[in-house]
């Protein structure tokens, strides 16, 4: 086994051992040395004690989701050790700290073993129990940097520009990579048949996680209201924004220009013509539930992020499915639908978050981005984030009170433009534009009613709305070829799985379509996509077929030509998950 | 159509106030709830406070949730915004309300069942944020829109209609307020015109989270003998512990009160609140004091009304969270977006 470039490597560790900055340490400067990376992390609902992964894919080719593979394990966790054994590719390698003896029983013959007394090298090294653990981590960054070759200068910058607010950290830090660096190189050979050779392929490229880039989406939307609760795995879109505005949004005298409540606030924010979000998770969804039937049926508009994770009921928090495309697409009682958007990266959740709030205020209704946990809290590797100058919000259909001044009466309801968009006034603004805002039934004229005429027409022109909706909402990406007779289709963080898989399949001689849906309700490229096709692969991470059952709701398409490809056990997919059950389900229809 | 519009029909002589309108130009639809309902004597109050204190109609925003009460906002003030949100949840719409626009009046309406049972949290907490509005509980003890039964604010042996007397203790909202922070709380009857229209007043321009406990019977449901919230057990045993006077910047105190028993507290914009106590010993600017009076009085059986506690020193929500002067959606896009420079520049901190 001789491979640049195309390494996976496991760290197990305890959490609240401070892993994280080594972790990080590591990605980055493999990143720096130009080489694409993948950063994920796979944590338990604790905050200290319980076991905790950092997985870090090196990936010449630029793939963005994980593998099944892991080619080296660092394995700092007792507690986890045999498994974490077990998990190494047969030739791969297993680097523990040797400090303490190992069993035999844990032996095994396909594999290497690498032992690094870490934790002698840090007491011998070092002072006081906190850093001895937390330079344990850095230690074993060392020996990975001698392992694989990464380059120390890089990671001295890096240390460098990390502590540059407490310099006298840097030597510490650096006297713990050359502990683990010399160790292994006076022990070991060097480097291993797997390593890491600089490439050019990361300039003007970052690593961000989705909630950080969908905060700063929502500062440049210009949004000043947030309303949430904090919940896994949301809660860092919220500290984002909160840490951009406290450095963009304050006044000369360190007021700010934004609002952050914990509560169900944001609907009479957005009423009041302010931009308004929540961030939240799936049971969020199931409690707001009546609010967004609210807004909906109210006409106003509401940006709420779902960033999913593993339900049903608390599930697993800390994993990540696809598990909420239902209940958001229909969220509440009654006829109601929802435009969803479906960001699959960080780069499309900071440029989704403006889409959102430009069609919740073009179309006055609430509007979902749904994230995952996968893209709200990993590491990935994306093009810089691009600001357009000539940018300005669209507001929708707002009158101005210079509007009113030439207007004889202003009706809430009504269908001036033919589009089931109505026009709406912000509050306090001009005394000809008050009306009564309810979820009670009501004319197109804004009054309250029961008259079933009355009623039926303004839910009818709702649905006029909805096919509004429909041209507005973003359109899907589409690879095609029409030597291609089946395709596959994903949505979110499914992209990156399936496009590895695609190129896999490809050198297997199956070549497929490919479409990614962006949004809810489905355009008409993703149906005319679908009825070109004679079978359609419908990858998703939940249970039950979410994106299929919407595809034959709203989309109308043939049933028995979407095959299900279901991946849904927490953790995101991967190349080989869709590859593997792909082929399977292909003899299958070949045998029937 | 269910919705009745009211005939206008004004006298010419009709007073008018500083912004050229009358009473009448404050009034909404006709009520459609059950004639001789409490509700409807706190919407004419609400009506004339409004009219008094001069407010732009459309510069009110009227909230509430679900239920008889969260009905009246469209009973009054036509040409202001209404909000008749979801059951239980006025006080976060109000509070996203007024984070967007600090500038408006917000003048909430809500009953025990919305505040007291399902909207408990949410009153809890809009009341620990000291969201600037005023906040009214139509309280008469039963859901009324549902046909009678038992609210959070029954009190022990009060008799249903049909049925036991309930047995559980009440959620009474002015202890909860005191004890959660609320800076004006008072508690009023509906058949005391005289003693409510100052207190709205009051509280529709106090700074902060105003509360007004008005006992509001309900004819149709709980008006009955051995029902502690009917008309009759109301005027038997609520007393005026304290009155208070709602006095406009523009003008004089003009009433003559005996020394010791008038204390003026000016409210933000120069309006001044004068204490009327008919009990010498209480003091509304104590917190304790108006706790263990509150607790002593129910004790007693008695209803004690008036304004009984007032803090004008606390900030309020946006004071509490650091805002801008301005209305947050009133700032320019320009201001509040950062720009292509300064992203361009903070994508070497993810490197």
């Amino acid at each position: 086994m001789s491979r640049i470039n195309d390494v996976v490597i496991k760290i197990a560790t305890v959490n609240g051992t401070g892993s994280a900055s080594a972790n990080g340490l590591l990605m980055k400067s493999i990143f720096r040395m130009g080489i694409p990376v993948v950063g994920k992390n796979y944590f338990p609902s604790n905050i200290q004690g319980l076991p905790t992964w950092y997985e870090v894919r090196v990936t010449g080719k630029g793939y963005r989701a994980r593998t099944e593979r892991v080619d080296i394990m660092v394995a700092m966790n007792a507690q986890t050790y045999r498994r974490d054994m077990a998990e190494v590719a047969s030739g791969g390698w297993l680097i523990y700290d040797s400090t303490w003896p190992r069993s035999k029983l844990l032996d095994r013959d396909d594999i290497h073993i690498i032992g690094v007394p870490l934790s002698r090298l840090c007491n011998e090294h070092f002072d006081g129990a906190r850093a001895r653990i937390l330079m344990k981590n850095i230690a074993y960054v060392g020996a990975l940097a001698a392992l694989l070759e990464i380059d120390l200068d890089v990671i001295t910058t890096l240390l460098e520009e990390t502590f540059a607010a407490k310099k006298k950290l840097v030597p510490s830090n650096l006297e713990a990579i050359r502990l683990g660096y010399d160790y292994v190189r006076e022990n070991y050979s060097c480097p291993l048949p797997i390593r890491v050779e600089k490439m050019d392929k990361t300039r003007g490229h970052i690593i961000i996680d989705g909630n950080t880039a969908a905060g700063l989406g929502c500062v440049y939307a210009g949004a000043t209201v947030g309303a949430w609760y904090p919940i896994t795995p949301s809660t860092s879109l919220m500290d984002a924004y909160k840490a951009f505005c406290k450095q963009y949004r304050m006044d000369e005298d360190g007021r700010k220009r934004f609002c952050i409540v914990q509560a169900e606030d944001e609907l009479g924010a957005n009423w009041m013509g302010a931009r308004a979000f929540t961030p939240t998770s799936g049971p969020g969804i199931a409690l707001m539930s009546e609010f967004i039937g609210f807004a909906y049926y109210a006409e106003v508009p509401a940006v709420i992020f779902d960033v999913q994770r593993t339900g049903p009921s608390t599930g697993m928090p800390t994993r990540t499915q696809q598990c909420d495309l239902m209940i958001c697409a229909y969220a509440s009682h009654g006829d109601t639908k929802h435009p969803l958007l479906f960001p699959a990266n960080p780069e499309e959740c900071f440029h989704m978050s403006v889409t959102a709030f430009d069609l919740a205020d073009r179309l006055q209704t609430p509007v979902m981005v749904l994230s995952d946990l996968d893209i709200g809290m990993n590491d990935w590797m994306c093009p810089d984030l691009e600001w357009d100058e000539s940018y300005r919000p669209d507001r929708g259909k707002v009158l101005t009170p210079e509007q009113f001044e030439s207007m004889e009466k202003f009706h809430r309801y009504l269908d001036v433009d033919g589009d089931g968009i109505p026009y709406r006034t912000l509050p306090g603004e001009h005394p000809k534009g008050s009306y009564f805002t309810r979820g009670s039934g009501h004319t197109k004229y804004g009054a309250y009613t029961e008259d079933s005429a009355e009623y039926q027409e303004v839910v009818d022109r709702l649905l006029v709305k909805w096919e509004t909706a429909r041209k507005l909402v973003p359109e899907p990406e589409i690879a095609w070829s029409k030597f291609n007779k089946n395709a596959i289709l994903t949505l979110g963080s499914g992209d990156g799985a399936v496009r590895e898989a695609l190129d896999i399949l490809k050198d297997k001689n199956v070549g497929l379509n490919y479409c990614r849906v962006k949004a809810f309700p489905f355009s008409d490229a993703v149906t005319d996509f679908i009825d070109k096709h004679d079978r359609v692969y419908v990858v998703e991470q939940n249970r039950d077929g979410q994106l299929r059952s919407m595809l034959i709701l709203d989309a109308e398409v043939e049933p028995k030509k979407l095959v299900s490809l279901l991946h849904y056990y927490g953790m995101p997919s991967s190349a080989d998950f869709v590859v593997h059950r792909l082929l399977a389900e292909v003899a299958k229809g070949q045998a029937a | 159509m269910s919705y009745i519009a009211k005939p206008k029909v004004t006298h010419p002589k009709l007073k008018k106030n500083e912004l050229g309108l009358t009473v009448r130009d404050y009034e909404g639809t006709v009520s459609t709830l059950c004639a001789g309902c409490g509700h409807d004597s706190i919407t004419a109050a609400i009506i004339q406070a409004v009219f008094e204190l001069g407010m732009e109609p459309h510069k009110l925003a009227k909230m509430s949730g679900i239920g008889c009460s969260s009905k009246t906002p469209a009973y009054f003030v036509s040409q202001s915004h209404g909000f008749n949100s979801v059951h239980g949840r006025m006080a976060s719409v109000t509070t996203g309300a007024n984070a967007a626009n600090r500038d408006l009046t917000y003048i909430g309406v809500s009953g025990d069942g919305d505040s007291l049972s399902i909207g408990m949290g949410q009153f809890a907490h809009v009341i620990r944020r000291n969201l600037n509005m005023c906040y009214i509980i139509e309280n008469n003890g039963v859901y009324g829109l549902t046909k009678g039964q038992y609210s959070a604010s029954a009190d022990v042996g009060s008799k249903a209609k049909k049925g036991p007397a309930n047995r559980q203790m009440p959620i009474d909202p002015i202890s909860t307020a005191i004890g959660l922070g609320a800076t004006y709380i008072a508690r009023s009857f509906s058949g005391d015109k005289q003693q409510l229209v100052p207190l709205i007043k009051g509280a529709l321009t106090h700074r902060g989270f105003a509360l007004l406990d008005v006992i509001s019977p309900c004819v149709t449901f709980n008006d009955h003998e051995g029902s502690t919230k009917s008309y009759a057990h109301t005027r038997k045993h609520f007393h005026h512990v304290i009155d208070a006077d709602f006095i406009h910047p523009k003008e004089e105190i003009v009433a003559a009160y005996n020394e010791g028993e008038a204390m003026p507290v000016e409210l933000h914009d120069g309006s001044k609140i004068v204490f009327r106590k008919l009990n010498e010993d209480y003091d509304p600017t104590s917190r304790s004091a108006a706790f263990a009076f509150l607790r002593d009085s129910e004790n007693a059986g008695e209803i004690i009304t008036g304004l009984l506690y007032i803090d004008e020193e606390m900030g309020d929500m946006h004071h509490l969270s650091g805002s801008v002067d301005e209305p947050l959606s009133k700032i320019p896009y320009e201001t509040l977006n950062p720009g292509a420079a300064t992203l361009s520049k903070l994508m070497d901190r993810y490197r």
